[in-house]
């Protein structure tokens, strides 16, 4: 008998949860294997090619050299030093008093704050709404928490001149407003936006504020690229409207503010009646995050705070830094026959790539969207890797925009030379 | 006022409460002798921290690594428990990094259990088992260790002194089992288990039963002691997720580092919930550890192994602190592994009615302790259901990966117990 139930391999019960039902399939997964596989160059994931600055570099050297409680378990709702200078550093920002202790919550990385989010808000029959084009990973988390998500599009608007900008992307205020019903538990904002580097003005703000006060709505705002946008673009937080800070979550990023996104550390802020039940969460999934990341982030922080609006911040520096290479991307991609979306503010860019008349012969890749072929051929033949634009899209709006993809600019390498 | 709509959802209900968000920042004076929380004072290994060192200098390790687990660091597990197992291990789909030992169980909880599963657990478990299986929408069945045998004040007790009773065990699996959780060397006992491991997986396979394996303080065994991994068990591989920790492995509990190892039909579920969690662990720490354990891989069998080096040294503490508690009155119950140990009061006869009624002994007896003696522990009921409280009320668990002079200040406490 023992014998056969060997033979038998796999269990004959159902074995995985509803939960992770149709949230299996990833498309980072997919692609960075691809762009390994093939050598590519990467201007698909984002993550910086260069080193994070040296201050903090430095800061987490003196950290995990100083002393045995550097490497043993922290608070588990955050490093008192982190939280402290963060709360410091945002309440300058936001114009209110926050508590480290309450309305903070260290995470791993920004990611895992979205995660702490929606478990601890989002019930079976909660309705979410995301604004498309989305990161990727807000739809599954809904469904992971048994929400059911409402989409709302950003739309070119009228009359755009030749060269595109993200600005020119944006909600319509009634089909905004439509969006909104009595079971709706939160919407998600991100900004400045990833794919298309949008930057929210204070007027769209504030018309996504008032709704939210109106049917009494969440806000989740995700603002890991908060530090760099361009040409004068300023980020604004809408946590630090009237009537927002009680109902916003704020999501940060150590690993997009320092460049060093293998650090993984994150922070959700806001009121604490709404925090404490993000660390429910948190104590109940990964109880603690790595230390020495902690105190690294901390001092590098502090040492923001010290410079903040002066030359000498990193703050400003970066994205001056990333202007130029913006701007030398976008002739590149014209150069080839791309139409370019000059974004305000993030990582990335978008490309039209309909002018291209590529034969895309491939079998393999013969029922996906154009722009998955397009990404797949572009890294198999010419060797580099982008991301396909309609992947930031529900699988019920893929087909509306197949004709974008996504390029990393975040790059010292002389990306020009592949084109 | 609160928007009733910011109340929190259903699956954390009743989930706020925590035994270490209690007891931690009272320990946190540093008057008080610490030996509550299960984490080192002594130093990491300085290869492992030196590794650290090295990786961060290096552009790439500072950025976004492979999602389930970087590289250097699955196959450096895949190497080591390949060994340990005598099976090739696929490290890209038999084995998952996550947060810590505790960001697996949650990955497998997450991806495994639902409404309708029953989850057995044994008692005394670590406390984060029944709000994971509830969390998951789980039943948790429980079923405490019981001390066998002779009455009278036995002096010497030992983890292994604490056992299962089979009959019971069997009754409690039925049709909805979904899954047992296991954690050997056990927290807070310190029990190994071995013959009971047979018992265990016969019911596993009669009821076609999960089993997860929480096994992080795999490499502290004492002296006549053996680690056997269930999975090894025949019939065992298919059904049983095996939980491991850099933590405790390189006494470097801060980093958060464990990992999940089992078949592919198991592991890609834990990668979905992973994918949508937290989607990669930090990549510079992954390295360090990659690179500790090929080192120790290297030595594995030999005394400058650290893992067998750091057994050998907690053993010594292990059996001072044995001492130190019995000679103050109390009957500690010397572990055969992990780093814990928990000591009966009952012989001290502490008379804590002024602390009221609405708390078990232990509870008291910890506060009363801290604040009366400046020494810290963990009271036991925190890792037992209601049923068992009165089992376990008289028992306080300690923690011995200490240094010298950490267990000297214990000792300079307990031997001047009874002056006062």
């Amino acid at each position: 008998m023992i014998f056969s139930l060997i033979m038998q391999g796999n269990m004959s019960r159902k074995l995985h949860a509803r939960r992770i039902e149709g949230i299996d399939k990833n498309i980072w997964v997919e692609f960075s294997q691809l762009a390994a596989d093939y050598k590519a160059v990467n201007l698909g994931q984002g993550f910086p090619d260069f080193s994070p600055p040296h201050f903090i570099q430095e800061a987490f050297c003196k950290a995990l050299n100083g002393g045995f409680s550097k490497h043993q378990y922290t608070r588990a709702f955050g490093h008192p030093n982190l939280v402290k200078i963060l709360a410091k550093f945002f309440s300058r920002i936001v114009g209110r008093e926050i508590d480290p202790m309450e309305d903070i919550l260290v995470s791993v990385g920004a990611y895992q704050a979205l995660f702490c989010t929606f478990q601890a808000l989002i019930d079976e029959g909660d309705e979410v709404i995301i604004v498309e084009p989305f990161f990727d990973c807000y739809q599954p988390m809904v469904m992971m928490a048994g929400g059911t998500t409402c989409l709302l599009d950003l739309r070119l608007k009228e009359g755009c001149g030749p060269v595109l900008s993200s600005a020119d992307w944006v909600l319509s205020p009634e089909e905004l407003a439509s969006k909104f019903s009595p079971r709706t538990k939160a919407i998600v904002i991100n900004t400045p936006n990833n794919p298309l580097g949008k930057v929210y003005q204070q007027e769209e703000l504030h018309m996504i504020a008032d709704l939210c006060i109106k049917h009494d709505v969440i806000c989740i705002s995700d603002e890991v690229y908060e530090w760099l946008t361009y040409d004068g673009t300023k980020h604004v937080k809408i946590a630090s409207l009237p009537g927002m800070w009680e109902r916003t979550v704020t999501i940060g990023s150590a690993g997009k503010t320092f460049s060093a996104t293998g650090w993984k550390v994150g922070w959700a802020m806001g009121p604490g009646h709404i925090l404490k039940h993000l660390k429910t969460v948190h104590q109940n999934s990964v109880y603690h995050c790595a230390t020495a990341a902690q105190e690294a982030v901390a001092v590098g922080s502090q040492r923001e705070y010290d410079v903040f609006g002066t030359e000498g911040s990193y703050f400003q520096q970066l994205p001056k830094h990333l202007h130029e290479k913006r701007l030398r991307l976008a002739d590149c991609l014209k150069s080839v026959g791309l139409k370019p979306v000059l974004p305000q503010g993030g990582y990335f860019m978008i490309a039209d790539i309909s002018n291209l008349n590529v034969d895309l012969a491939d079998p393999s890749t013969k029922d996906e969207p154009y722009d998955y072929r397009f990404v797949k051929w572009l890294i198999k033949e010419k060797g580099l890797a982008t991301i396909p634009v309609s992947a930031f899209f529900s699988p019920e709006h893929k087909d509306e925009f197949q004709k974008y993809i996504r390029f990393c600019f975040v790059k010292n390498g002389m990306f020009c030379s592949y084109f | 006022m609160a928007s009733i709509k910011h109340k929190n959802t259903k699956r954390i209900e009743g989930l706020d409460k925590n035994v270490w968000v209690a007891f931690t920042s009272v320990a946190a004076d540093p008057s008080i002798v610490n030996l509550g929380q299960g984490y080192p004072d002594i130093p990491p290994p300085s290869y492992v921290k030196e590794g650290l060192a090295q990786a961060a200098m290096v552009d790439r390790l500072n950025q976004y690594t492979r999602g389930f687990g970087h590289p250097t660091l699955v196959k450096a597990l895949s190497k080591v428990y390949g060994k340990v197992y005598d099976r090739q291990l696929d490290p890209f789909k038999e084995i998952l990094v996550t947060v810590g030992g505790y960001g697996s169980l949650f990955s497998t909880m997450q991806a495994l259990v639902e409404e309708g599963d029953e989850v057995i657990i044994i008692e005394p478990f670590f406390d984060c088992y029944v709000p994971m299986v509830k969390m998951a929408g789980g039943k948790p069945v429980l079923i405490p260790l019981r001390l066998k045998g002779s009455s009278g004040t036995a002096s010497s007790v030992s983890s292994a002194d604490w056992v299962l009773d089979q009959e019971e065990l069997a009754s409690k699996f039925n049709s909805k089992t979904k899954a047992i959780i296991i954690n050997t060397p056990n927290n807070p006992i310190g029990k190994v288990s071995r013959s009971e491991l047979q018992a265990i997986a016969d019911l596993c396979i009669k009821h076609d039963t999960l089993c997860i394996s929480d096994e992080v303080y795999e490499w502290l065994v004492y002296k006549g002691h053996e680690h056997v991994k269930i999975a090894t068990l025949p019939g065992m591989w298919d059904r049983t997720i095996t939980i491991g920790s850099a933590g405790k492995t390189f006494s470097v509990t801060g980093w958060k580092l464990g990992w999940s190892i089992g078949p592919e039909h198991l592991i890609k579920h834990l990668q979905t919930v992973m994918q949508n969690s937290l989607y990669t662990c930090p990549t510079p720490l992954q390295e360090a550890v990659g690179q500790g354990l090929l080192r120790d891989f290297e030595l594995m069998g030999k005394p400058d192994c650290y893992f067998t080096s750091l057994a050998l040294e907690l053993e010594g503490k292990r059996d001072r602190m044995a001492a130190m508690l019995r000679q103050t009155g109390m009957t500690p119950v010397v572990p055969e592994g992990g780093y814990f140990m928990i000591a009966d009061v009952t012989a001290l006869n502490q008379d804590l009615s002024h602390m009221g009624d609405d708390e078990p002994y232990d509870y008291k007896f910890v506060k009363w302790m801290i604040k009366e003696k400046k020494l810290a522990s963990i009271p036991v009921t925190a890792f037992v259901g209601e049923d068992s409280v009165k089992q376990f009320e008289k028992y306080i668990r300690l923690c011995f990966i200490k240094q010298e002079s950490t267990l000297d200040a214990a000792e300079a406490i307990l031997k001047s117990w009874n002056k006062d």
